[in-house]
């Protein structure tokens, strides 16, 4: 009985020993080195795996800073210079500062100043239907309001308000990933500098149209009239396809052609208010009283 | 056992409201719109300027490329613009307006009612004329007819075939043109037939237009070599693959063309518009237009000139239904619905339908249940359920891999699916998309 016992044992660690010893040199054989380094990068990534970077996820963010020489262009726009200082300090690497970013939508086409004229009624996504056709106002260039950008954010940072139909950008919680920006076919969305106090000013306009063709579709429509560039002491505004654009690195918040604006497409918010003119106060609550009545769309 | 496709297909009601309605000549408009991209391919270049006076049958637009097709002048008058305009899919896109005066041909186009017969042209003439002509597929799918005559060497045609079959409901121009014009689509088939070089021809018609076919079998006997096939009513039979499979059971191998199983499928309106092109001298500048609908007072089939805005076709109809849900560009099927009724009448431009409010909506997307009705009524033999998942989760190597390419959107999947899920959409998205990822490959 007892040596029944015995052999087995003896034939099962034979058996444990000689695999044990293949193994050994199975793994010698294809011993794959990997950089500590990267699981240590890795770590101190935001673990968000947005793609942000122009990378698949994290881990191969991780892999690309650890081989590159310098970082260059490598960016995380989740972590911001905090975790790219912590990804240099483990690579003993210099870490490039970049300016804060945020997400703007260029659209101010809500439902009370760009009247709906036909309706969608196909499946609920943006591409779909820009693909189909123009869209159920008259800009064809405007933001379509099915948010696929807000599906496209993994930070909830971008909400559909029901009162304009568009979406708005959270800008505590926008990392300037810009999968916003890929998902909207219409390309409104931009990424642009983040300023003190989170102040912006934009052309919250996107129409490319002819002046007279775009404010007939559009109430707060850019027409391209110029008068923004000529009031910009910086050169920051360029019109170009009857569209203007402010340039966020040479804009120096100033806000005169907010004032000169004559369709208020040019936008400027966080700011602290201004002095109002008796005449300009009398239409601002007009406006907003309209705007009252027609309610939500 | 009449003769049709073998796999998938639906039934819609056929409605063909206007099939007794004969064709009626629209008045010319005030104004035309002429976009320069009325066909599949490249624009054709504007070759006019604001202030030129053009006459009917005038090239204003010059083919862009090979594949591409000439535009000509509907009208004769003053082009007023050459700008962005509105056109059947809300964008703007380049077009020459013309303010019309009178109506002053070109002298080289014969403009009497005479019959034609005798071919004088070589097959070579014949190719050039039809692409001067600017003429592009009748059907709907407007892919410039002269590239499809233009056989690759090595390969060889055995037989034209004619499609008749207009599947899509409510659509009768095809049957009014076999029915009014049978001699000429005669005379036109045999140009087709010496431009490929081959001695058979096949016109296929479903047999719910038992008119149109007795009158083509009757004329049958007075041309060599063209017989009639009445087919089974199925859609969609006059998509070019489920035609071939169907009149000459063969079937064309994914990814490849018609061509490669001997075989060369054009529509009879095009066959009309290549008659008057070689035996008149007449480009392609009007065309035969379905205006129906079940509200609509009038419905009717009207020769409309290129380039009429479709509300006055709606007028000419009886007017638009207070009712109106939807006013679609082509069948019901296929078509797509207009955002404005200013725009004009193309090439293309197969039919206007008007839906009133209560049929036009959509139903509410409820879940997939499995059922597997859009796999058995696809005639491609796809799966699109699957693929319509696959394009939402973005899955472009498996779409691939799946067929999506295959997929020629007749909609018959978005028609049976009992939970009313949009499948087209999405694999139209998908399509889309891989169609870009393949295409920046090469």
């Amino acid at each position: 009985m007892s040596s029944i016992v015995l052999y087995t044992l003896l034939t099962l660690s034979s058996v444990g020993a000689l695999a044990a010893i293949i193994l050994y040199f199975v793994a010698q054989k294809f011993k794959v080195y990997e950089d500590p380094r990267i699981d240590e990068v890795e770590a101190a990534l935001p673990a968000a795996n947005c793609g942000g970077c122009g990378f698949a996820g994290c881990r191969n963010f991780a892999e690309a800073l650890v081989k590159a020489d310098e970082f260059g262009s490598l960016y995380c726009p989740v972590g911001g210079n905090e975790t790219m200082e912590a990804a240099a300090k483990i690579l003993g690497k210099e870490a490039v500062a970049m300016a804060p970013m945020v997400a703007v939508v260029r659209c101010g086409g809500s439902c009370d100043v760009r009247p709906v004229i036909n309706k969608y009624d196909g499946a609920a996504s943006c591409t779909v239907a820009s693909a189909l056709y123009s869209g159920q106002t008259g800009c064809q260039y405007g933001c379509l309001g099915l948010g696929e950008c807000v599906d496209a954010c993994s930070f909830d940072a971008i909400v559909m308000n029901p009162e304009t139909g568009l979406p708005e950008v959270i800008d505590d919680k926008c990392t300037a990933c810009g999968a916003c920006v890929d998902a909207c076919p219409k390309d409104i969305i931009e990424i642009r500098k983040k300023n003190k106090n989170d102040r912006k000013i934009f052309v919250n306009c996107v129409n490319k149209d002819k002046g007279a063709i775009a404010k007939k579709s559009c109430e707060v429509a850019c027409i391209g009239c110029k008068k923004c560039v000529k009031a910009c002491n910086f050169d920051a505004i360029v019109v170009e396809n009857f569209l203007a654009y402010i340039d966020h690195e040479k804009c120096k918040l100033c806000r005169k052609c907010v004032a000169e604006c004559p369709t208020g497409a040019i936008q400027e918010v966080n700011f602290p208010e201004r002095k109002v003119k008796k005449e300009e106060e009398k239409v601002v609550t007009e406006t907003s009283e309209k705007n009252k009545e027609e309610g939500a769309c | 056992m009449l003769k049709t496709f073998s796999i998938g297909g639906v039934h819609p009601a056929e409605n063909k409201l206007s099939a007794n309605s004969a064709i009626e000549v629209l008045a010319i408009p005030q104004k035309v719109v002429i976009p320069v991209s009325q066909h599949i391919g490249a624009p054709a270049k504007a070759v006019v300027a604001k202030g030129d006076v053009v006459k009917v049958g005038q090239v204003i637009a010059q083919s862009g490329g090979f594949v591409s097709a000439n535009i000509h002048s509907s009208v004769s008058g003053t082009v007023t613009k050459i700008e962005d305009t509105l056109d059947s899919s809300g964008y703007r896109k380049m077009a020459i307006l013309i303010d019309v005066e009178g109506d002053e041909w070109l002298e080289s186009i014969d403009r009497t009612d005479n019959l034609v017969v005798d071919i004088t042209m070589s097959a070579e003439e014949i190719k050039q004329r039809v692409a001067e002509a600017g003429i592009v597929g009748l059907g709907g799918a407007t892919f410039p007819s002269h590239v499809k005559l233009a056989v690759p060497e090595g390969k060889k045609v055995e037989v034209l075939i004619l499609n008749g079959v207009e599947c899509e409901p409510y659509l009768t121009s095809d049957d009014r043109l076999m029915l009014e014009k049978g001699d000429q689509i005669m005379v036109g088939i045999q140009i087709l037939m010496k431009a490929l070089n081959v001695n058979r021809a096949i016109i296929g018609v479903e047999k719910n237009k038992p008119e149109s076919i007795a009158n083509l079998e009757k004329l049958s006997a007075k041309y060599k070599g063209i017989e009639i096939c009445p087919l089974k009513v199925k859609y969609p039979q006059g998509g070019e693959k489920q035609l071939i499979k169907a009149t000459i059971n063969r079937e064309v191998p994914s990814g490849q063309l018609p061509l490669n199983v001997g075989a060369v499928v054009h529509n009879v309106g095009t066959a009309f518009a290549v008659y008057e092109a070689v035996q008149k001298n007449k480009p392609l500048f009007e065309r035969v237009v379905t205006v129906t609908g079940k509200t609509l007072a009038k419905p009717s089939n009207f020769m409309v000139r290129v380039g009429t805005p479709v509300s006055s076709l709606i007028d000419a109809a009886g007017g638009l239904p207070e009712d109106t849900g939807k006013v679609i560009n082509g069948g019901p099927m296929m078509g797509k619905a207009l955002s404005s009724i200013d725009v004009p009448v193309v090439k293309g431009t197969s039919g206007i339908v008007i839906m009133p409010e209560e049929q036009a909506s959509r139903r509410q997307a409820t879940n997939c249940i499995k059922c597997a009705k859009c796999v058995s009524v696809c005639p491609m033999g796809l799966e699109p359920h699957l693929l319509s998942k696959m394009a939402i989760r973005q899955m472009h190597d498996k779409l691939e891999a799946e067929k999506v390419m295959d997929c020629m959107e007749c909609g018959s999947c978005s028609f049976e699916c009992p939970a009313s899920i949009p499948l087209l959409d999405y694999i139209r998205l998908g399509k889309g998309r891989v169609g870009s990822i393949i295409r920046s490959r090469n």
